[in-house]
């Protein structure tokens, strides 16, 4: 499979996205705006509370060209951080008390200055997340030592699994993944990541397989963890509910299988203005991977920049300027507000 | 315009609607619905699948809708939702040969 940008698809051009999703009629559907909701929450224009996570795309370039990516991630994306771009990040991090770097992609770990990377952040003494999609760490036995250096760093290991069903998750992420990712998670858990008391934290994501919401993350949790147990002898530490955004890929597999216009109503139709309130951009900057500033990784590969009044670039990083921002919004936003919220952390209320 | 049908799946969307004309019994009906389907000695993902089986006996499209979506929602796959209908093909299946034995009894009753 290649990516939509491969592809020369109409849905990799990002103004064609915002066209689609501000539709504010759909198959006879009234959609409307993300920003009447908020209004109305008392929440417009969404202001930061802090900034607690910086998160670094440090690139589109993954061994993986999942259905559901936002990114638009796959073998044939070549854009990635270089180094000079990395450090200017490390700068501005060493200028705040900013405790948590979430690296994403992509696949990180592609990224031939990923290791430089994690290496200063724990320099700095900050906590480091990585988005590993699991199956990087089989994929080369460049790769194989993966587990043995998020360990010796101290990094949280975030790792997407849609389904305990071998089934479920290769529908979303490609013929093999599961199995793959299953022979990655037993070499994680032998140097201790996920195993109690080991303070080693490996954290699963699961999103939907297709055009509906994450149930319960309590329960889900209590679900993948006896069956990933029961069935495969794997541990891990907590389950994080993510909720499918309709942007890049996802939102083609919506318009695609006829399921955008029901989608987009459901997400409008579960809006919770608690969780509208806990939105993750209002305590995250995200960083591309050249280095312009977003308030979301969503945001970031719709092209849409954080408000011209504050820095947009991190070489001009401005701690002040960017907590007074107003963040930016539009229509995919609904996925973040929907039922019990959505966030890289998982479920927000 | 389309052509009706005795089932429209924009209906489902409406069922809360039944409040207005007998507000009390449907907020007693959707309050004790809500309380039937919280997690408890069952989890949800097991009452779901028990109620998109019960769907399938009673062969109501706006359930087999509904609980499809939330049995995948809660965390179910392909296999243990098909094991579900299953289920209920067994349960309506046996239910219909156990009254076999009815009829034996009173085939034998009647004959020499």
């Amino acid at each position: 499979m290649k990516s939509l940008h491969a592809q020369q698809h109409p849905l990799a051009d990002t103004d064609y996205q915002l066209a689609v999703l501000n539709q504010a009629e759909a198959a006879g559907a009234q959609l409307p705006a993300f920003a009447t909701r908020l209004r109305e929450t008392g929440l417009l224009p969404l202001r930061p509370t802090g900034i607690s996570v910086m998160q670094i795309n440090v690139g589109k370039m993954c061994n993986q060209t999942c259905r559901h990516c936002h990114v638009d991630a796959g073998p044939d994306r070549t854009e990635i951080m270089t180094r000079e771009t990395m450090q200017l990040c490390l700068n501005a991090l060493a200028q705040t008390d900013i405790p948590v770097v979430d690296l994403t992609g992509g696949a990180p770990e592609m990224n031939p200055d990923f290791r430089w990377l994690v290496e200063q952040i724990s320099k700095l003494g900050r906590q480091t997340i990585v988005r590993c999609n699991l199956t990087i760490i089989v994929a080369n036995p460049k790769y194989h030592d993966l587990p043995v250096f998020f360990a010796r760093h101290g990094v949280r290991v975030v790792s997407s699994l849609p389904h305990f069903s071998a089934s479920r998750t290769d529908a979303q992420r490609g013929t093999g993944v599961f199995e793959r990712s299953i022979r990655a998670l037993r070499m994680l858990n032998e140097v201790g990541y996920g195993v109690e008391g080991s303070g080693l934290m490996l954290d699963l994501v699961y999103n939907p397989a297709g055009a509906f919401l994450p149930g319960s993350q309590a329960g889900l949790e209590r679900d993948f963890k006896q069956r990933l147990l029961r069935e495969h002898g794997v541990v891990f530490n907590n389950l994080l509910t993510i909720t499918n955004l309709p942007v890049s890929r996802f939102l083609d597999y919506l318009l695609e299988s006829g399921n955008y216009t029901a989608y987009m109503e459901k997400l409008i139709a579960a809006y919770n203005p608690a969780a509208a309130a806990n939105v993750m951009c209002r305590s995250t900057l995200s960083i591309g991977w050249d280095g312009q500033l977003y308030d979301c990784d969503f945001n970031q590969m719709l092209d849409l920049l954080v408000d011209a009044k504050a820095p947009q670039h991190i070489r001009d990083f401005d701690l002040g300027a960017l907590t007074q921002r107003a963040i930016v919004i539009n229509q995919h936003c609904y996925g973040c507000t929907a039922g019990a919220g959505s966030s890289c952390g998982g479920a927000t209320v | 315009m389309e052509k009706p049908t005795y089932y429209n799946p924009a209906d489902l969307a409406k069922f809360g609607n039944i409040t207005e004309w007998q507000p009390e019994m449907g907020r007693k009906f959707f309050d004790y619905y809500a309380e039937v389907f919280k997690d408890g000695a069952l989890t949800e993902r097991e009452k779901s699948l028990i109620a998109l089986a019960v769907a399938h006996a009673v062969q109501c499209p706006y359930c087999i809708d509904a609980y499809t979506t939330d049995s995948l929602q809660k965390g179910a796959d392909e296999a243990q939702m098909m094991e579900a209908v299953h289920v209920a093909a067994a349960i309506k299946g046996g239910a219909a040969l156990v009254h076999g034995v009815q009829m034996m009894n009173k085939a034998k009753e009647l004959s020499m």
